[in-house]
């Protein structure tokens, strides 16, 4: 318990470095803000008043915790480029690409455990080449490439969904999901074939430990000792694995989004990338790091739940 | 004895498909069937065997494009893994080796910088040098030590309890001697697969953010440069999308089956 609430503080403090260290990123790079507004031809009287009641020509740190304020309550400023809170831009946009990565995540968890498990039991089987070929082949081939197919060949071809056509999530859900669920596999695949080697390579550095000789040597069922002993000792791993996976999932869905035309976060990033919303930019590169390391951490919970070891302070 | 056996089908067919490719790239380096930048032909060809791999809207011959192309998305790869492993096995080594205080710090500041994917944070540093060739190879460098430093931390700090270190340290070994003698050579075996996933996952970064637009800009072109470039003409020309894609997927392929390969050296038989 001590242990987990440590883990806690580390994680508000990691949000916190987090949010620092974007928003001076983007305080260096983010240019005037009120000349962003108002444009080139606006008066220096207007753009002192605009910075006045903006608060820029307040200390940075002072901003710093002023914004920082501002998106605890949920005030993540003023989109640039479409005079809206950036707030209610985004949320909608954010439960898209939620549910696509969810699914996304979901699908790999389903996956890579029973492929992880058949592939480590039958690693000294003659055709276990061709599992670990194809598993390669998966990791090989990159996410927005296989979309591109994808988007081809079940889109166009075959007329699973119509690419382009993403149908409103609040009010079809339905619909929608069929429509996420391509995207999802797209960003799955490299990692389900990760996840399952992950699996299956710390399975067989398991199986080679002396208390598994010793469980088979008194008699064991060798599928017993795997799943009550083997397994629940690779778990840990895995699901630390798992956890650094939300980064790549996040990240594969931005391009992902792109290729697919789903109106999400990552799309909504790169757009605003483009015309140098900054506001908006800095919000979602502050939501999706957050999104990370709660994934991040929650990894760290269950393994203290499942290992002891880590409950008693013995490292990471 | 123990005779450990070093060649397996993975590392071969890997050194094999590696070597065809890395080949085909180095010699586009100098020499290509047409010009890639010129107009060279009818445009929108079918792939034909005066165009391999067909040609685009503009009459450029796609394979001399991707044969001089591939060059840059090699470079940024070999790069960007030079700086992240290079940087992360010296970070990782002294953390994982002294742990304490430093070890807390900089597990954070890891912590801190693995929170963000590697694609938006390569973006927020490109943002901030602006796009380009070396831009990128600093970026995904950056962006790929965090990643480095934690695996190289628990290859180093795993062994730091073991009773040959122990025993060095006993013996009066410098530190430079324990971490570089001792304990480096017993991390190759988490290092060397995780340098061909790295690889891997450079091509496939420099990809995405110049599929996005953020990454290798003209003049030099890239893999993925072509890729974004290719969407455009998907429907008039998709074996432009097909054969670049397909020549990251087989680069990406052959070096995987190495990382495949050496892990499992000597694993066979004891």
């Amino acid at each position: 318990m001590k242990y987990a609430l440590r883990r806690i503080m580390a994680l508000v403090l990691t949000m916190i470095a987090v949010s620092f260290l974007t928003f001076a990123a983007f305080h260096l790079i983010g240019g005037d803000p009120a000349q962003a507004i108002l444009g080139t031809s606006a008066t220096p009287e207007r753009l002192e008043l605009l910075r006045h009641e903006m608060g820029l020509d307040r200390p940075f740190l002072v901003q710093y915790f002023h914004w920082l304020a501002g998106f605890v309550t949920g005030d993540l400023g003023t989109s640039y480029s479409y005079r809206q809170p950036v707030a209610e831009l985004i949320m909608p946009k954010l439960g898209v690409t939620f549910v696509m990565v969810m699914l996304s995540f979901l699908i790999i968890v389903a996956l890579s455990f029973p492929l992880g498990m058949q592939d480590a039991q039958h690693s000294e089987g003659k055709f276990s080449w061709v599992w670990t070929v194809i598993g390669q082949i998966c990791m090989a081939v990159p996410s927005f490439f296989l979309s591109i197919i994808v988007s081809y060949v079940c889109g166009i071809v075959l007329r699973f969904f119509t690419p382009g056509d993403f149908p409103d999530m609040y009010r079809h859900f339905g619909s929608a999901l069929h429509y996420l669920f391509f995207a999802a596999v797209c960003i799955a695949v490299p990692r389900i074939a990760m996840c399952a080697r992950m699996l299956k390579s710390t399975i067989i550095g398991e199986m080679e430990k002396s208390y598994v000789r010793t469980a088979i040597s008194r008699g064991n069922d060798r599928q017993a000792v795997l799943k009550y002993h083997v397994l629940k000792n690779s778990l840990v791993p895995t699901i630390a694995f798992l956890g650094q996976t939300m980064a790549e999932i996040v990240g594969g869905g931005i391009v992902v989004e792109q290729v697919f035309g789903i109106p999400g976060i990552g799309r909504f990033l790169v757009s605003s990338i483009a015309t140098r919303d900054y506001p908006v930019v800095q919000a979602l590169v502050v939501i999706m790091a957050f999104w990370v390391i709660m994934a991040g951490t929650i990894a760290d919970l269950i393994n203290m739940k499942i290992d002891p070891r880590l409950r008693l302070g013995g490292g990471e | 004895m123990m005779k450990k056996k070093i060649w397996n089908g993975y590392l071969i067919a890997g050194l094999v498909i590696t070597s065809i490719v890395l080949i085909w790239i180095i010699v586009g380096q100098f020499y290509t069937p047409y010009d890639p930048t010129q107009m060279t032909g009818a445009k929108l060809q079918a792939p034909s065997a005066a165009h391999l791999f067909g040609t685009d809207k503009f009459g450029r011959d796609i394979f001399s494009r991707v044969m001089s192309g591939a060059g840059t998305t090699l470079l940024v790869a070999v790069a960007t893994i030079g700086i992240g492993a290079v940087a992360g096995t010296l970070i990782g080594a002294l953390t994982g080796y002294f742990g304490g205080y430093v070890d807390e710090v900089l597990m954070r500041l890891n912590d801190v910088l693995t929170a963000f994917p590697s694609i938006l944070l390569g973006l927020v540093v490109i943002s901030i040098l602006g796009p380009g060739k070396y831009n990128v190879i600093l970026a995904l460098g950056i962006v790929f030590i965090p990643g480095y430093a934690r695996l190289m931390r628990t290859a180093f700090a795993s062994q730091r309890e073991i009773n040959y270190i122990i025993s060095a340290q006993l013996m009066g070994a410098s530190t430079a001697r324990i971490l570089a003698i001792h304990m480096l050579p017993n991390t190759f075996s988490t290092l060397l697969p995780a340098l061909t996933i790295g690889f891997n996952n450079a091509v496939l970064a420099e990809a995405s953010m110049s599929f996005l637009g953020i990454g290798v800009m003209p003049p030099d072109i890239s893999l993925g440069y072509m890729l974004s470039e290719s969407q455009g003409m998907l429907r008039t020309a998709p074996w432009y999308a097909l054969s670049v894609g397909t020549v990251i997927a087989v680069l990406v392929f052959g070096v995987g089956m190495i990382g495949e390969g050496i892990q499992r050296i000597g694993k066979e038989d004891l």
